[in-house]
């Protein structure tokens, strides 16, 4: 009993840091290429709302993904264009994304609330592995979107450590006059890793659409798209530890609900702040922690390149 | 292979930025952010330039809709000047939503408790524990801030979340009123708790409290030496610190300001408007204050100006709301004015040459 309840705290939570993850990793690609971007929660929205929307239309929820996909890169490529080719200021141009969002999710989505899905994202268990005691039902009993969301993981661990890309990607972040003069070029690196970081955070939001609770509200991201946003300094910017963070942060989203299964009774009220206090206090554990590891930031974060100042 | 479009286009810098420049960009930010929007209000079905003259009708063609445009600038005015008193010191406050519920709690709560209070002694009192308890609720995350460089945008806005559910406890739990039909709602202030109005409209002497805000913000930042430290703080904190400027004591000092600037307005709208505490009492000032105090390019006459602007474009989102749009609406047009703010503000220390050379001059 005990077993299974900790094994269902955890495979609930692998569900609910889902979105947190794509968006996450999303946000990692364009912090590492030196590019904050606050626009991740308004960019999950616009994907939540265009993912239903086309799922809606055409009764395909892959296609209802793939165009979150495309819509949240184009949400991205503002804040991109802004932020690099104008040299805008990044955290006024992000938040400027994050309203946007919220407003166009908003008003497209006016008459789609309430509307049930024709098809969602179901559990597919993954045959023999889903049997594994423990390990099973936590990480191979879910729908395909999670099973993709691993597989990202290590795939961007592998591109942004161990390949040349990575390199760059991190070269110009890390310093982009010196990558700008080793014959890289800073402005499509900075562009390209900015629109794949929308991207993801338009899949993580049609997670919350298609699968995590198929419907669309107005705000349904609810500050994902900022935990998000601390679970990438969390994850001191490397999508392994990412993973380990969205499981973490997924079990306190869930855990609500497990505390009212167990019988304890606390205001509903209380148990919707947990996770932003405890992406509080996390944050502030892990900037102290890191400050004493000396673990590096990008070293270009939140700063525009200008050629001409080089 | 450089992508050659990139190359052609190009900034120079201005030698000097003439005034025309200066007030030309704001407004054509408006204006193009506008026409943006009016892409997507396309989609929709609707024909942009009829929602746009719907609002503008709404907002400024009538005595209502003008002093309604004038009751929304009041928050609005508040917690721009609040914001942009952190962003000086390059403090992202986004907080300012959470803080205006915290102000507007503790004000309700002075109302609530004694509400015989001579109105002389509650209004001011209700005033000074709003301005306290946003100015705490700025405070909160101004601490880690100041002492670990703990990233401040992402735990102020956080925090709006948690002050946002911890007033929906109070209004739906402990504070609710029992007479008030099970809404979410506390008991109505008593006569001594609630701000006059100037006039016969809804404009209350929240506007007064506003302008003297403004007043002493400016005098402060132009003035006194702190004004002068929190400004050579914001163009760099390395020089504040050799200056011998204490900049942790600045930081908290200048969150708590900003928090309670918040905070106040929080209390205005209890205390001048819905006067009980209630769900849902702000329709995101906190947010729209963000783009205000950038607008505005952190001056406080001129946060003065836009905050009736966007006061109408609040105003003007009411009137199209009957017409089948989502209260949304207004933050799509808000966020789009700012892309086109923050976009254009190359444009008023550069100039574009296209086709020219990049390189250094």
């Amino acid at each position: 009993m005990e077993q299974s309840l900790l094994v269902s705290i955890i495979a609930t939570g692998v569900i609910a840091g889902t979105p947190i993850l794509y968006a996450a990793i999303g946000e990692i690609f364009a912090e590492q290429a030196g590019v904050i971007n606050l626009g991740v929660e308004g960019m999950m929205l616009v994907g939540a709302v265009t993912g239903f929307m086309v799922t809606l239309q055409t009764e395909s929820h892959w296609l209802g993904a793939g165009a979150a996909l495309i819509a949240g890169g184009l949400m991205a490529l503002i804040h991109a264009f802004l932020t690099i080719t104008l040299r805008a200021n990044q955290v006024v141009s992000g938040l400027a994304l994050t309203v946007f969002g919220t407003g166009l999710s908003g008003t497209i989505g006016k008459n789609l609330i309430g509307i049930p899905l024709p098809t969602t994202f179901k559990p597919v268990p993954v045959a023999g592995l889903s049997e594994i005691p423990w390990l099973g039902p936590i990480l191979f009993q879910h729908d395909w979107l999670v099973y993709l969301g691993y597989g990202l993981v290590i795939l961007c661990w592998f591109v942004l450590y161990k390949t040349k890309t990575g390199l760059k990607v991190r070269a110009v972040g890390e310093n982009p006059g010196a990558a700008d003069a080793a014959g890289i070029h800073v402005f499509a690196v900075r562009y390209a890793c900015v629109v794949i970081g929308g991207m993801l955070a338009g899949i993580g939001g049609a997670y919350l659409s298609l699968a995590y609770a198929p419907s669309w509200l107005e705000n349904m991201t609810a500050g994902r798209g900022w935990i998000a946003v601390a679970l990438v300094i969390f994850a001191t910017w490397n999508p392994s530890k990412a993973f380990f963070g969205s499981l973490l942060f997924g079990a306190v989203d869930v855990m609500g609900f497990h505390l009212q299964t167990l019988g304890i009774t606390i205001s509903s009220f209380f148990l919707k702040m947990l996770p932003y206090l405890i992406t509080i206090a996390v944050l502030i554990l892990v900037t102290r922690e890191t400050k004493k590891r000396h673990v590096a930031t990008p070293g270009a974060l939140g700063v525009s390149y200008n050629r001409e100042e080089r | 292979m450089r992508c050659e479009w990139m190359a052609k286009i190009h900034f120079e810098k201005r030698n000097t930025t003439a005034k025309w420049v200066l007030f030309l960009v704001p407004i054509l930010s408006i204006v193009v952010g506008l026409c943006f929007a009016g892409i997507f209000i396309v989609t929709t079905g609707k024909n942009p330039l009829d929602v746009y003259l719907l609002m503008f009708e709404g907002a400024f063609g009538s005595a209502y809709g003008l002093s309604e445009t004038v009751v929304k600038a009041i928050p609005l005015m508040l917690t721009g000047l609040g914001v942009s008193l952190a962003f000086r010191m390059q403090l992202w406050n986004i907080g300012a939503e959470g803080q205006l519920y915290m102000g507007a709690m503790g004000a309700t709560w002075l109302a609530l408790r004694f509400p015989e209070w001579p109105a002389y002694l509650l209004l001011p009192g209700m005033l000074l524990l709003g301005f306290l308890l946003g100015g705490i609720w700025g405070l909160i995350p101004a601490i880690p801030r100041a002492f670990l460089k703990v990233n401040e945008t992402i735990t102020t806005l956080l925090l709006n979340y948690v002050a946002i559910l911890w007033v929906d406890y109070l209004v739906y739990g402990p504070w609710k009123d029992p007479n008030g039909f099970n809404f979410p709602i506390t008991a109505p202030f008593s006569e001594n708790a609630i701000l006059p109005v100037l006039g016969p409209s809804r404009i209350h002497v929240g506007l007064l409290i506003a302008f003297v805000a403004t007043i002493l913000l400016f005098v402060i930042l132009r003035y006194t030496k702190w004004g002068f430290e929190i400004r050579v703080s914001g163009e760099s904190a390395v020089a504040a610190q050799y200056a011998g400027m204490n900049y942790v004591r600045n930081i908290l000092l200048v969150m708590f300001i900003s928090g309670g600037l918040a905070g106040i307005a929080g209390m205005t709208e209890v205390s001048g408007i819905t006067q009980r505490l209630q769900h849902g009492i702000s329709p995101g000032y906190g947010y729209t204050a963000i783009i205000i105090a950038w607008l505005a390019r952190l001056n406080p006459w001129a946060i003065v100006v836009v905050s009736f602007v966007f006061g109408g474009l609040l105003v003007g989102g009411y009137s199209i709301q009957t017409s089948g749009f989502s209260a949304a609406t207004v933050a799509m047009l808000q966020g789009a004015i700012l892309f086109f703010v923050v976009g254009g503000e190359i444009f008023i220390e550069h100039r574009l040459r296209l086709g020219g050379k990049g390189g250094k001059p």
